[in-house]
């Protein structure tokens, strides 16, 4: 089970209210390579999962994920709060604010509501790794964008940090990859093994 | 299961239920003294099962040569 810090794990402090950025960063709270995505990821893969080192890495960034929904929440949130009708109709925030108004709803920078399609977990510990790395690289790449686009050093000094976490994730997830092919059967030379019947548990 | 964890994990649940009723009744005084009682009682548990069994959370790893967290069961296991 989970117990809640009341604290960010990075400081969000944002000055001045600007839509036109809220609607970019929204992606990654609910967008296709977000961190609500990541964090559902991550906890459910855990389950199928044979070798503990992977386990513990699975539920502990699983974890952090979702301190970094928190913070990109902290973010869009400061970015919304006293905004003025005029900033929402020049930043082109009305499709968002029609319908939550500054409320912070999981969405991509393009609107689509957050699915699970946007995961997945395979029950294949080679399989439910290689995306975990995929992941990773997916959400540094957006990262890469909104550094690309934004501006204010507010946004982009947490924005900086969590990029860096991503980098890290997939260090440890790399080292979690070969772990596993450390511990397939050693008599199946491809870096495939199926956990569902060839795994030898440990 | 482990009585001790069993005990952890009705203290803790106490200790959630209080918890709501404390978010809408920040004053109510019975509460927040039912609320303290269970929290010691609960404290002395988690300490015991960890020097005992190990962490329950990574923050309470006390191991200085290996890193225990990791350690099986993972609590969706099914027991042995």
């Amino acid at each position: 089970m989970w117990s809640y810090e009341k604290k960010l794990q990075y400081p969000v402090n944002i000055k001045n209210p600007n839509p036109a950025i809220a609607k970019i960063v929204i992606t990654q709270y609910g967008g296709p390579d977000g961190e609500l995505g990541a964090s559902m990821r991550y906890l459910s893969q855990r389950y199928s999962m044979p070798y503990k080192e992977v386990v513990g890495i699975l539920n502990d960034i699983g974890t952090e994920e979702l301190a970094h929904f928190e913070m990109i929440g902290a973010i869009v949130h400061q970015l919304t709060k006293g905004m003025t009708i005029e900033q929402v109709k020049k930043a082109g925030f009305e499709d968002y604010f029609v319908d939550h108004t500054a409320g912070i709803w999981p969405q991509a920078a393009s609107g689509a509501a957050w699915t699970a399609n946007y995961i997945q977990s395979k029950g294949d510990a080679i399989t439910d790794i290689v995306e975990d790395m995929a992941a990773e690289q997916k959400a540094r790449t957006t990262y890469d964008n909104i550094l690309r686009l934004v501006d204010d050093p507010d946004v982009r000094d947490p924005i900086k940090f969590l990029r860096e976490r991503e980098i890290v994730h997939f260090q440890r997830f790399g080292e979690g990859l070969r772990i596993i092919q450390d511990k397939l059967d050693s008599k199946n030379f491809y870096a495939i093994n199926p956990s569902f019947d060839n795994v030898r548990r440990r | 299961m482990n009585e001790l964890l069993r005990r952890i994990q009705y203290l803790s649940f106490v200790l959630v239920e209080v918890n709501l009723y404390l978010d809408t009744h920040p004053t109510d005084m019975a509460a927040l003294n039912y609320y303290h009682t269970y929290k010691a009682l609960y404290n002395r548990a988690l300490s015991e099962y960890t020097s005992q069994y190990g962490p329950l959370t990574p923050g309470t790893v006390e191991s200085r040569n290996r890193w225990t967290w990791i350690d099986k069961p993972w609590p969706w296991e099914r027991e042995a």
